[in-house]
Order: structure tokens, then C-alpha cells, then sequence
């Protein structure tokens, strides 16, 4: 509509019409704008009541005050200083760390045959990897546990969602698969006329090139431990020694009646090692995040 | 099929037998998962359901009296079903609407954009049960922050997670909240958008909405329908956000033995994943926990398998 008004009229009316397009464009930055600082808020504000909650003294804490009057950052430390609170970090560290070795180990080598060989079963071997990646974990827990409870006498301990990962997880499978289509099958064929098997074709050319993918999947998967309620809930309840930080985290406010000032301080410790992790990880897991999403 | 009557040179045949094991040995451990963690228990589950079991003494054959508990004899199982279905419909439907939106403003912002992505997406990142707790201080009548600034406003104060009415809402809110992998799935999708049928629908005269209408919607259907029906199956199996919100807002917590009322208030965030928790490891009615189970496979599958139709472009043609 501009174009053909400027070109209509010349000059003088051209500039006119420049300013209101000018002018259009600034009224739409400030309308853009002022909604992403309302919707920053939304997403923020529960962040700094959090932290400002957590420095509050006990009996500020209880009252409807936002503004911490002095400022008891010694509150980190008696949460620190929680009977179980540094085993669960422990536990939690060690679920996480050893269960995301496992699964990036077993899933890459499946994900590739998903991804790079021809064999019959295919499509159904992918279909079953979605099914199980769909599928509510409280679905099989009954069975799961009695076999681990009554066969192999672990539960009380996180062995048995540890133990499971060294067997593939659904979703790395699914993630790195997507990933893996997108190689050029040529790579592949240079290296078999190099004279590489497949073990060394997956370890010397596909694993440099999966490197971000695999990054994805291994921080997914740290998340998904250190965030896990339901597994801990089930397998570790029974024995305190073996609790986890999100587990042991909804014993906290228990544990100190109404100290909400305390009860956020923890929240904060068990959310901060997964911001720091985001910040140094950040463009992996955001092109993870958006591997998931498929090709339209 | 042909193939296989004609008869194949032997090197050909040693070839194939070799990748076939080889395609076997890269598959072995996805192989004994799915069997061990995925079959064996599925089988397990259905096969408890229709025995009577408390998960000590032997189990032995119940018919079809477990299912008629469940389903004519054990009212929490409808007001499971029901909240589950709730969350089903308005959950997702908010989310995928919210996570669209702030997808579409973040591709607008020119100043900070790096700032405002990060800030959008943090949300999504902390653990659900600090989440929740955080939520729940936020929200609790009385002392939270929220309450306060709307009694600052002269709106009314609601007693979310302390109210039935307004328990599910509020959980409804903190899945908003961490709406960060919608936005970074539909930002991607988003930017995919051929910029020439933008340009194309201008020249025709279009307006913000038609574009949207017209040119937007059509191409990102395909994630929009992802994002409806992954959330359709995450929802089914929403649990801990609404077992520790429960938790929390009815004031009993504290590690294992102690009981709290069960969906809390009046039942009100009671989901189905938490009936399987509660009669099968709580109340030993192992046989009823698996009728309930199979109900939630039978729902979820249902789902998975719009996922699994060729068109989902999950599976790709051979």
C-alpha cells in the first residue's frame, strides 16, 4: 500500500508516507515490547519472591511482607546443614551422573541402526520406541517393582532406575535417531571403503559429527534424574539413606513446620546446579529442544 | 518374496546373515529394555488385573472382579478420571494456546532478544517439585506474594491450592508457567515460515490476522498437532505437581508413613497416576492399582498412536 501511494504522488508526499510507515513501525516495537516485559515478569517474579522469601527472617517469612527487612543469607547454610540434606545431594549427583552415562552408551548404538541400516522391522522397531517413550511410568510400575523388590532384592536404593539405563531410554533413542537421519549417507560409505567397520564408523565419523545431539540427550537426561519424584517415590522411600533432592526436598517443609523463609532457600539450592547447567549448555539443549519438535 | 525362492549366491548370503547380526548386536540393549521393562511388565499388569493380589501372599484368580470395583464400586475412580480429563482439556489447550503466543512474540522482539528467550524459558528448567513448592508459596492465602498484590488491586483473593474450585486453575498456571519447550519448538518452526508467501499474502493485501490465518497457521499446523497430542500423553500422566501441591496446601508432609488426603482438597487434584501410587502401594489392592493401569495404557495408546499414523511424520516411508 505504501508503494503504490508512492508512487502516485513524488517526493514530498513519498517522505510523508515514509514517516507514517516510520512511525507504524515504532508504535508496533513499543506494543511488542511492553508485552514481552509483562510476560519477563510473569516468567521472573516467582523467581525474585523466591529468593527474597529465602533471606527473610523466621518471622518475617510468615508475614504478607515482600521486602526481606534484613537480609539472613546464614539461612543457605542452615538449610545446608539439614540432617540428609548432603547425602541427598549425594544420591542425587550419582543417580544423575551414572544413569546419564548409560543411557547415552546404550541408546546411541540402537538410535544408529534405527536411523542408518536397512532391515526388516524397522518402522515397527520405531514405533515401539515411541510407544514406550509415550508410555506412563506408573503403567508398569507394580510389576517393575515386585520384580525388583522380590527377584533381585534392590529396592530401598536407586539401582532400580539406574540399572535400566544401561538398556536404552526411549526418548535418547528417539532424539538422537532424528539427529543421526540427518548425516549424509555418503560419510558413511567413505568410511566403509576406508575399510571401517561399523563399530569404528559409529565411534571415528558418526559420534564427532552427533557430538551436539549427544550433548542434548546427555543434558536431558542429567534433568530428567535430578528432577524425577515418581522413581525415587517408589524404589528409595523405604530407606532415608537413599532419598533424593527432589524427594527429600517435599520432607523439608515438614521437617521445619512453617519456615517458608528456609523451605525456599531449598528450593533454590536444588534449582540452581540446573540453571548453572543451562548456562554453560544453553545452544545444546535449546537445538535439542527443537529436535524434538520433528521435521514439520 | 520372489526373491526368496530364486536362489542366492552364497557370498550374497553370507553378506546378509552378517549385517542381519550385526543389525541385532547394535540393537541388543534397546532389545532386553523392551522386553524386560516394556513387555514383560505390560503382560504382567493386565495378568494382575484380573487376579487378587495384595503383592505379599500368592495371587489367585479374581475374574472380573477387580474391573467391577473400579468401575462401579470406587467413586474416587470417577473423580480420578474426571480431574485427569480437566487437566487433559483445559492444560493443554492453555498451553499450546500460550506457548504460541509467546513463540510469536519472541519472533517479534528486535531489543533483547537474547534476554527475553532466556527469561521465557527458565521457567521450564526448575524441578517440578521446587516448582511447585515455589508455586505454592506464591499462592498461599495469607501470606503469598499473589494474594497480597491482588488485595493490593481490590480483586478477590482466591485460595488456590487450599480451594477445590481453584486447585486445578492454579496447577493450570504452573504449567504455564514453564511453557519454555513449546516456545523454543514453535519459535523453530516459526522461523521456517517461507518468508515469500508472507510477502506474496501482503502484496494481496492481507493483515496481521489474515497472514496468521492463512499463511502462519497452515504452515505450523504440523507442530501445533505435535505439541496437542505429546501434551495430551504428558497430561495423563501429570503426577507430581499435583500429589506435592496437595502435599503442601493441606500442611501434611514429611517423608514417608505419614498420610495425607488423597487429592487434596476435596479431591480435587486427585489424577488417575495417583490412584495407581495409592492402591497399589498404599492400600495393597495390587489386582484394582492394575485395573487402573490398564485404563491409563488403554487412554495413552490411543493417543500414541495419532503419533504413530504415517501423515504424524514420526515414521518416515521405506
Amino acid at each position: 500500500m505504501t508503494l503504490t501511494s508512492a508512487v502516485r504522488l513524488p517526493v514530498r508526499a513519498g517522505s510523508a508516507a515514509a514517516k507514517v510507515a516510520r512511525r507504524r513501525a515504532a508504535l508496533h516495537w513499543v506494543a511488542v515490547h511492553s508485552l514481552a516485559i509483562a510476560a519477563a515478569l510473569f516468567f521472573l517474579l516467582p523467581f525474585v519472591f523466591v529468593l527474597l522469601t529465602s533471606v527473610m527472617s523466621d518471622r518475617q517469612a510468615l508475614t504478607a511482607d515482600l521486602w526481606p527487612t534484613e537480609w539472613h543469607w546464614g539461612n543457605y547454610s542452615k538449610v545446608w546443614q539439614t540432617p540428609g540434606f548432603l547425602s541427598w545431594w549425594r544420591n542425587t549427583l550419582l543417580y544423575a551422573a551414572a544413569g546419564t552415562a548409560l543411557t547415552v552408551v546404550s541408546s546411541l548404538p540402537v538410535a544408529y541402526a534405527l536411523a542408518k541400516f536397512r532391515f526388516r522391522g524397522r518402522n515397527l522397531a520405531l514405533m515401539a520406541v515411541i510407544s514406550m517413550m509415550m508410555l506412563p511410568p506408573q503403567v508398569t510400575v507394580i510389576p517393575m517393582y515386585l520384580f525388583w523388590a522380590k527377584q533381585l532384592h534392590l529396592t530401598g536404593s536407586l539401582w532400580p532406575l539406574i540399572i535400566p539405563m544401561a538398556f536404552g531410554d526411549a526418548f535418547s533413542i528417539f532424539l538422537l535417531r532424528q539427529f543421526l537421519l540427518t548425516i549424509p549417507r555418503e560419510y558413511l560409505e567413505a568410511a566403509r571403503i576406508d575399510g571401517c567397520g561399523d563399530l569404528r564408523t559409529l565411534l571415528r565419523v558418526v559420534l564427532p559429527m552427533a557430538k551436539p545431539a549427544i550433548a542434548a540427550v546427555a543434558l536431558f537426561q542429567f534433568f530428567y534424574c535430578w528432577n524425577d519424584y515418581f522413581g525415587p517415590q517408589i524404589y528409595a522411600s523405604e530407606n532415608a539413606g537413599a532419598w533424593t533432592l527432589s524427594y527429600g526436598l517435599e520432607s523439608f517443609k515438614g521437617a521445619h513446620h512453617t519456615n517458608w523463609n528456609l523451605t525456599m532457600a531449598a528450593t533454590l539450592l536444588v534449582t540452581a546446579p540446573v540453571l548453572v547447567l543451562f548456562f554453560f549448555a544453553q545452544k545444546a539443549f535449546i537445538e535439542g529442544v527443537t529436535l524434538t519438535g520433528v521435521k514439520g | 518374496m520372489a526373491t526368496a525362492s530364486t536362489p542366492v549366491p552364497a557370498a550374497l548370503r553370507t553378506k546378509r546373515r552378517r549385517e542381519a547380526a550385526r543389525t541385532a548386536a547394535f540393537l541388543s540393549p534397546w532389545l532386553i529394555g523392551f522386553g524386560v521393562f516394556f513387555a514383560y511388565p505390560l503382560v504382567s499388569t493386565v495378568y494382575f488385573s484380573f487376579m487378587k493380589y495384595d503383592g505379599f501372599t500368592a495371587p489367585t484368580f479374581n475374574g472380573l472382579k477387580n474391573w467391577d470395583y473400579v468401575l462401579n464400586h470406587y467413586p474416587s475412580f470417577w473423580t480420578g478420571l474426571g480431574n485427569t480429563l480437566w487437566l487433559v482439556l483445559v492444560m493443554v489447550t492453555l498451553r499450546v494456546a500460550f506457548g504460541l503466543g509467546i513463540g510469536l512474540l519472541i519472533t517479534k522482539v528486535k531489543t533483547g532478544a537474547g534476554f527475553f528467550r532466556t527469561a521465557f524459558y527458565l521457567p521450564y528448567l526448575a524441578p517440578p517439585v521446587a516448582a511447585t513448592m515455589a508455586f505454592a508459596f506464591l499462592l498461599n492465602p495469607g501470606t503469598g506474594p499473589v494474594d497480597h498484590l491482588l488485595g493490593e488491586l481490590g480483586l478477590p483473593q482466591p485460595g488456590w491450592f487450599t480451594d477445590p474450585d481453584w486447585s486445578k486453575p492454579a496447577l493450570t498456571m504452573l504449567a504455564m508457567w514453564g511453557i519454555g519447550d513449546l516456545m523454543v519448538i514453535f519459535m523453530a518452526a516459526l522461523l521456517d515460515v517461507p518468508r515469500e508467501q508472507y510477502e506474496a499474502a501482503e502484496l494481496d493485501g492481507a493483515g496481521p490476522l489474515q497472514k496468521f490465518r492463512y499463511v502462519t497457521f497452515p504452515n505450523i499446523s504440523p507442530i501445533v498437532m505435535f505439541a496437542v497430542v505429546t501434551g495430551v500423553i504428558q497430561t495423563m500422566q501429570y503426577y507430581t505437581q499435583a500429589i506435592v501441591a496437595g502435599k503442601v496446601a493441606s500442611g501434611v508432609i514429611g517423608g514417608s508413613g505419614q498420610q495425607f488426603e488423597p487429592g487434596y482438597p476435596h479431591g480435587s487434584t486427585w489424577t488417575l497416576p495417583q490412584m495407581v501410587y495409592n492402591l497399589g502401594f498404599q492400600r495393597f489392592d495390587t489386582g484394582s492399582a492394575c485395573v487402573v493401569a490398564v485404563i491409563l495404557f488403554a487412554i495413552s495408546m490411543a493417543f500414541t498412536s495419532l503419533l504413530l499414523r504415517r501423515k504424524s511424520g514420526f515414521i518416515d516411508e521405506d
